[in-house]
């Protein structure tokens, strides 16, 4: 690359030194309180996530009727927040198994919260279709089990297929997450003053001591666990998409729901790292590890992914017309002119037009009009979701049982309950975990060492 | 040679550098030694070469997996579909493969990712709460700063005033006695 890259180095800033970043990363954790900010945060989350367990607590007392879900749209909010929350979980993946394959060494200093944010998200996502279910109690009828009933699951069925991708998508992201965080619970176990510390550190990081046999393992095990990684996230959206896509609906019934709902789900996951790194890196002055490089970067991969994801918009309107399909056609005049217009028009504005902007280098540069798309762009996606399951189901192929769907309180609160457990999550996890990789930061300062001193085109990553 | 009476699980030598540390490990491979590890707080490139630790099974552990996973994923769902609970869906075959392959995939890549972390923790005989070296305390700064090289006593090749001296030959900083686990 130019000269200007050596210079400008996207993973870390200069002057950083193996034991500088130990120190740096650790002490948030170890020996800094956390700052007001973290309790102003943790405190409205945990209130939230008090809200969440009312609302599922009247939710197994009264049932899914006290929800607006009703007959022609029998998927309400339930399913947009599954959809929206698994598709958030996605881009930790992206970061760390991709780019890491991708050999992104920019990634480093994004991945460990990046990941910790897919798991939290998936965790969201997965509670959505146990309360949708009606009885959740029986949710291990899903797993196949030898039972006296002598019933099976249908394997011939997406939802079934749903359950696997999910399942195993949030066990594959927690034992990455896991795996990449030994090393630094070591670190932990090792730097930390009091002895409760040192127990649950120690617990947790396994006697881990950093041999070099071990670490070959490791890293062998790491890559692997990258390479399943990487067709699995693409495969979870793919199924997600196949709840629709496999309906006879118009509006889901199309081949180009997979690819375009990856794509939403990379779209909207950077936006929210964005959405959380922004303020993490103000509030934690760590704008020496997340620097603008980084914020860059992401924009221009969202960028990339929403024009991805409009290209799904232009096919889809596309065939509705070239197919010639009376329904189909319908399906999009409806969604365009019909009584839920102003959703799909807000849609557009929030992920096709507004972010636009970040073609502009002065805006991908400045953290604050980032912050504002990211937000906008996580709005626009979870409208994405809402125009799909709400326009194409309340008006189907009988005018006679078209209806009109309208969320309650209790749609609204169980869904900013689950923000507030993620959130809350979030804040416990960067409180009690290293946020940044130690480990991978120092690997990335002694390689920068090393080749700084040995000649200047040796420091390009 | 008579060896020391107190017990002794061999010396512990601290390096400055990376490059130190691999010098140190290739020279006692050259000498013979090979009951011997190195720490170091990030994976070095070059040094488990150094050491002559080339390959790892951790690829073929995986590949275990994914194929367990494999077969064993699409044969529950043939024998749950076909022979214990065949159910007629709208006159579709029995054996409808296209629509086994999602789930069989998904528990390739299940039992695959559970075999490489369960792989890698056994190989590398974790977890282990004791172990020799946590009882030098300057060991702790292994996981932040320092690079250390633990040469056992099980070595044939170990003597404890001899390897001492070429410890202290490859420019070692400091070197401890590791007390065995009683």
């Amino acid at each position: 690359m130019t000269d200007t890259h050596v210079q400008s180095d996207p993973s870390t800033e200069p002057r950083q030194t193996v034991r500088s970043v130990s120190q740096q990363i650790s002490a948030i954790v170890l020996t800094e309180g956390p700052p007001r900010g973290w309790w102003a945060g943790f405190l409205v989350s945990f209130l939230l996530v008090m809200l969440l367990l009312v609302s599922v607590g009247w939710l197994f007392a009264k049932g899914v009727g006290i929800w607006g879900i009703n007959q022609p749209v029998g998927w309400g909010f339930a399913i947009v927040n599954f959809v929206w929350w698994i598709g958030i979980g996605h881009a930790g993946t992206l970061i760390s198994a991709i780019l890491l394959l991708f050999r992104q060494e920019w990634r480093t200093s994004i991945n460990r919260f990046a990941e910790a944010m897919t798991l939290f998200a998936v965790a969201c996502a997965g509670l959505f279709p146990l309360l949708h279910m009606g009885r959740p109690q029986f949710f291990f009828w899903f797993i196949p089990y030898p039972s006296t009933t002598g019933m099976w699951p249908q394997f011939r069925s997406p939802l079934i297929w749903d359950f696997f991708a999910v399942g195993t998508y949030a066990t594959v992201s927690l034992m990455f997450w896991y795996v990449g965080l030994i090393p630094d619970l070591a670190t932990l176990r090792d730097r930390s003053r009091t002895g409760r510390g040192r127990i649950i550190y120690g617990f947790l990081a396994m006697g881990w001591r950093g041999s070099a046999r071990h670490w070959k393992r490791y890293q062998s095990a790491y890559l692997l666990l990258a390479g399943l990684a990487t067709p699995l996230v693409i495969s979870v959206h793919t199924i997600v998409s196949y709840d629709f896509a496999i309906s006879i609906l118009p509006g889901w019934h199309a081949t180009v729901f997979p690819p375009y709902f990856v794509a939403g789900a990379i779209y909207s996951g950077f936006a929210m790292v964005l959405t959380l790194s922004i303020p993490l890196r103000a509030v934690y002055r760590l704008q020496n590890f997340v620097t603008d490089r980084h914020l860059d970067n992401m924009a221009k991969v969202m960028l990339a992914s929403g024009l991805v994801v409009a290209y799904g918009y232009l096919m889809e309107h596309f065939l509705a017309w070239y197919g010639g399909h009376q329904l189909e056609e319908f399906m999009l005049l409806n969604r365009m002119f019909g009584p839920y217009a102003w959703s799909y028009w807000a849609l557009i504005g929030c992920n096709i037009l507004i972010p636009q902007l970040l073609w502009f280098k002065s805006v991908r540069a400045r953290p604050l009009p980032l912050f504002f798309i990211a937000i906008v762009i996580n709005i626009g996606m979870w409208l994405e979701r809402y125009v799909i399951v709400v326009t194409s189901l309340h008006r189907d192929f009988l005018p006679s049982s078209w209806g009109m769907y309208e969320p309650t309180f209790w749609d609204w609160s169980t869904y900013l309950g689950t923000i507030g457990l993620f959130a809350a999550l979030l804040f416990l996890f960067i409180r009690l975990l290293p946020m940044i990789s130690i480990f991978e930061m120092r690997e990335l300062v002694h390689e920068h060492e090393h080749s700084g001193g040995a000649s200047a085109e040796a420091g390009t990553s | 040679m008579m060896k020391t009476t107190q017990p002794t699980a061999g010396l512990l030598a601290e390096f400055g550098d990376t490059d130190a540390l691999i010098a140190a490990a290739r020279r006692l491979h050259a000498e013979g030694y090979r009951q011997f590890e190195c720490y170091t707080p990030f994976p070095v490139e070059g040094l488990a070469e150094a050491m002559e630790f080339r390959r790892t099974r951790m690829p073929l552990v995986v590949l275990c997996g994914a194929l367990l996973g494999l077969v064993v994923g699409y044969g529950l769902q043939y024998w749950t579909t076909v022979i214990e609970y065949p159910l007629n869906i709208g006159g579709r075959p029995l054996h409808s493969w296209p629509s086994f392959v999602p789930v069989t995939f998904e528990l390739t890549i299940l039992t695959a990712a559970l075999f490489a972390v369960l792989g890698m923790l056994g190989l590398n005989g974790l977890p282990r709460p004791h172990h020799p070296l946590f009882h030098i305390r300057e060991f702790s700064r292994a996981s932040s700063d320092a690079y250390f090289l633990w040469v056992k006593s099980e070595d044939p090749q170990f003597h404890e005033q001899t390897t001492r001296e070429a410890l202290r030959k490859l420019q070692a900083q400091e070197v401890w006695d590791v007390p065995s686990e009683p």
